[in-house]
């Protein structure tokens, strides 16, 4: 009886054991780097460890508890300590520390070799966005985007039927090509951010004015998903990361494209818009960037949003509420715009935020005025 | 000298409380003020608790339900302020009143008056930061580790008054402190050498160098967010030439002592309730001594282990992860001893028993946790993700929190003179157990899966345990009012105890009649081999 209760007992262990190794939902992911794959066999490593300390140590409680009690006539002895037991049991954990720190330092080494990169992408974190950066062996900006999350609010208020990638999705994620070393330069504009993408065994906080660095070679072309992990406000939980892992000629076409239209869109500064195309850009401009904060009815959370149906500053002068989109205002939460918008958005969203939520200004917001303002940049 | 003091003031021997609400006010009695400290701490600990409840009614499904995002932050934030300041740290101060003059002989504790200015600085100062949560703008939504800038120029303005009540807690800390460390150095009863001390005053005792040397390094953290804030400096401030790093820095050279001081008081229980059941004394009482002297010691110099994503040098996160490692080495002595503590003995198990072997079993997950938390490669997928959360939880609900009640369930009779209902008692013990387990074992596994701390909502795949989760955490914090029934009845209505209340109970506290009287021992008593171990 005594024997198949064991067996049973151990039976159930092993499935367990085997249920946490396989279930995704119950254990690390392996990932799909060589980084991630070491993260993951040392985490298996030192869980492995724990878990039979674990036994032995709560075995021998167990049957302490189960054999010396009252109940069962036990007498108690009078011993309080023993010197050779008291030595080896702070000698042996020491070794099995020791043990346990030898391949760790190996993987830490590892992830510290950041030289020799091919390429070079900056991450800034914004409240509640990512800028990916893409820079040329000099550090210079060739082409930079935001990174917004891209599930819809009527999801996350429960009106629509959730999807699969609910609070993982982006609208425009970061692509990098498979199998080259790709470097990240990792700092943020206004509060602590922290990237982090599982799949690829990488984190790093998100500083401003620290540049933290991190890099990856990934060898499978797919789609990884991670968040912010470092609490960075209101909408911490709503700033995803999404990689993009391209075939490298296909990377390497779409880079050349984006280039190219980067030169492109600089000639629309020049351009003039009608009332209804502003109000149809500013509108989604709107959606993406605003409406975390001064809400989608423009009604904002006074006092740290003000609203801006019927604010002084948008029926106000025009160049002042391009300025202060622009500019932001220092030590809130309202960023400097100007960085992150380019001018045809920036005029779009001025345009729609004066001829919404009751708003009417009667005025018009074009490119060349926010070029204008900005001093010509 | 103070023999002759003594004697003049003795002769009142039947010199009681005085009359009425104002005996509360300005009593100065060690024994009114740890009751003070231990029903404020229970209140905060049910606040606490609520906050924790309306974060797991969120938690419980995917999408926004009941609450927006800017409020679940005040919620995470004012929960982990108030079950640290409030709940855990007032309930050890409050034992710590209790018991020290009562284990080292004493009549009171050392400094009676500022005994109760201690305490009546916490009501004003919880009082000030809970009311923020009513202000225009909420109160603190940067979490309880508040990391500028975050907390500085992104901050709500309630912020100010949170600065001045961690001001004040700190000032309260720091005096109950000066006061446990004076009582134990110069009211101890002849014979009662430092190696025969009680462990619950040994622990204290290191507890309170930790918060002399670590509560002043916090207040100058918050006084720098008060100057960043309104004078223009820029101490954290990246844009003036400040490091937010730095704040993460002085912060957890505060923060990392602290963990340890919410726990090393629960080590002290600990070790004298298991004594006490298994009726055999203390296995290896000076390595227990010299461990809890480790930790502390060790406390110091592994802070930058909440910080190893933050962006060291190579050496830097090497040196953090060896001698974090290290803190497993005199954790492990203290589990072995009791365990050994155990074994051969004669054991029974009242609550209090219970409460302590759920401690050790549990409490070693949460350290078993910790341990791969160190390990700086895997901590990165770890750090900032619920496997933190269920790590620190496991440590500080069944660890500290669980210690805190084992001790009242183990003292309450030596306090009121009334033995608790046993069955109550354990049908409490078997509610917390399970329910603290069904809140907090998942959550290791939504953890490992990939979901941040702090987020109000989650991608779909984390649901199933976040539900579990959110069950188990409304199933934890109902059985607490079963505590305050059996609280309640005890006093009201418990069978009266005996002088030693408990059979294998030793220490000078079990000599006293029950309940103790106001004025513990208004002579010297006589300190034998049989109360005292060394």
């Amino acid at each position: 009886m005594k024997k198949t209760i064991l067996q049973f007992a151990s039976g159930i262990a092993l499935i367990g054991w085997a249920l946490i190794v396989q279930a995704d939902e119950l254990n690390l992911r392996p990932g799909v780097t060589d980084i991630s794959r070491e993260v993951y066999d040392l985490h298996m490593l030192i869980l492995g460890i724990c878990v039979a300390i674990g036994v032995v140590v709560f075995g021998v409680l167990f049957w302490s508890v189960y054999a010396h009690r009252k109940s069962r006539g036990q007498e108690a002895a009078q011993f309080h300590h023993n010197t050779y037991l008291e030595i080896l049991w702070t000698i042996v954990p020491t070794i099995i520390l020791v043990l346990m720190a030898i391949p760790s330092t190996q993987v830490l080494i590892a992830m510290y070799d950041t030289g020799g990169e091919d390429m070079t992408v900056e991450v800034r974190g914004y409240q509640w966005k990512w800028q990916y950066k893409y820079l040329d062996e000099d550090y210079n900006r060739t082409f930079s985007f935001f990174s917004n999350l891209a599930t819809p609010r009527s999801q996350i208020n429960n009106r629509q039927v959730k999807t699969d990638t609910y609070l993982l999705e982006v609208d425009r994620p970061l692509k990098i090509p498979a199998n080259r070393k790709v470097r990240f330069l990792i700092t943020a504009e206004d509060v602590i951010h922290a990237w982090w993408v599982p799949d690829f065994g990488i984190k790093r906080d998100a500083v401003p004015g620290v540049v933290n660095d991190l890099w990856t070679i990934v060898p499978e072309p797919g789609v990884y998903r991670g968040q912010c992990t470092e609490l960075c406000g209101k909408d911490h939980g709503f700033m995803p990361i999404v990689v993009e892992v391209l075939p490298e000629a296909e990377f390497d076409a779409w880079y050349a494209s984006q280039a190219s239209t980067e030169v492109v869109k600089a000639e629309s500064f020049g351009e003039t818009f009608t009332h209804e195309q502003l109000m149809a850009k500013g509108e989604e401009i709107y959606g993406t960037y605003c409406a975390a904060c001064h809400l989608a009815d423009g009604q904002g959370i006074p006092p740290a949003f003000p609203a801006i149906a019927g604010s002084a500053v948008a029926m106000g002068p025009r160049d002042d509420h391009l300025r202060l989109v622009i500019d932001g205002v220092a030590g809130s939460a309202m960023q400097a715009f100007g960085k992150q918008l380019d001018p045809v958005e920036l005029a779009s969203v001025v345009h729609f935020q004066r001829h919404s939520f009751g708003n009417d200004a009667g005025d018009i917001s074009q490119p060349a005025d926010v070029v204008n303002l900005s001093g010509g940049q | 000298m103070s023999e002759v003091i003594h004697a003049d003031h003795h002769d009142d021997h039947d010199h009681g409380p005085e009359k009425g609400l104002l005996r509360w006010l300005y009593t100065t009695n060690h024994k009114d003020i740890g009751t003070l400290y231990l029903w404020f701490s229970f209140a905060m600990f049910l606040v606490g608790g609520v906050l924790a409840l309306v974060i797991r009614a969120e938690l419980f499904q995917p999408g926004l339900q009941f609450v927006e995002p800017e409020f679940f932050n005040q919620m995470t934030t004012n929960h982990g302020l108030i079950m640290v300041f409030g709940a855990i740290m007032p309930a050890f101060v409050g034992l710590a009143n209790w018991l020290i003059p009562m284990q080292v002989g004493a009549p009171d504790m050392a400094l009676p008056r500022m005994n109760n200015l201690s305490f009546w600085i916490l009501p004003f100062a919880f009082g000030m930061m809970i009311s923020t949560l009513f202000m225009e703008g909420g109160g603190p939504n940067f979490g309880w580790t508040f990391y500028a800038p975050l907390s500085t120029t992104y901050a709500p303005d309630s912020v100010t008054y949170f600065i001045f009540a961690v001001h004040l807690m700190g000032a309260s800390s720091i005096m109950g402190s000066i006061n446990i460390i004076a009582t134990i150095l110069n009211m101890r009863a002849p014979g009662m050498t430092l190696m025969k001390m009680p462990l619950f005053v040994w622990t204290w005792l290191i507890t309170a160098y930790l918060l002399i040397a670590v509560m002043p390094v916090l207040a100058g953290a918050v006084t720098m967010m008060l100057f960043d804030i309104h004078f223009n400096t820029s101490f954290f401030n990246a844009a003036g030439g400040g490091d937010p790093v730095m704040f993460q820095h002085i912060f957890w050279f505060f923060g990392h002592p602290e963990v340890y001081i919410m726990i090393l008081p629960a080590f002290g229980i600990v070790s004298h309730i298991i004594a006490t059941f298994a009726r055999k004394p203390l296995f290896g009482y000076s390595s227990m001594v010299y461990a809890v002297a480790s930790i502390a010691f060790l406390s110091f110099i592994v802070w930058a282990h909440h910080m190893f994503t933050v962006g060291m040098p190579l050496a830097g996160q090497l040196f953090f992860m060896y001698s974090t490692m290290l803190i497993a080495v005199p954790t492990g002595v203290k589990v072995f001893n009791w365990i050994a503590t155990m074994w051969r003995g004669s054991m029974t198990f009242e609550t209090p028993m219970l409460f302590a072997i759920a401690f050790v079993v549990l409490f070693t997950m949460g350290g078993f946790s910790g341990l791969m938390l160190a390990i700086t490669p895997v901590d990165y997928q770890y750090h900032d993700t619920y496997f933190v959360v269920a790590h620190f939880h496991y440590v500080l609900v069944p660890g500290a929190l669980f210690s805190i009640i084992a001790a009242v369930y183990f003292w309450i009779p030596k306090w009121t003179g009334k033995m608790y209902n046993e069955s109550l008692g354990k049908l409490h013990f078997w509610l917390s157990f399970i329910g603290v387990n069904i809140t907090f074992f998942p959550q290791h596994f939504s953890g490992l899966a990939g979901m941040p701390r702090r987020i109000p909502d989650y991608a779909l795949q984390f649901a199933d345990f976040n539900m579990l989760s959110s069950i188990g955490a409304f199933i934890f914090g109902f059985s607490q009012l079963v505590f305050l029934y059996v609280l309640i009845h005890t006093i009201r209505s418990g069978k009266p105890a005996e002088g030693r209340a408990w059979e294998g109970a030793k220490g000078l506290e079990w000599t006293l009649p029950s309940p103790a009287p106001y004025h513990s021992f208004t002579h010297p008593p006589k300190v034998t081999d049989a109360e005292v171990q060394g």
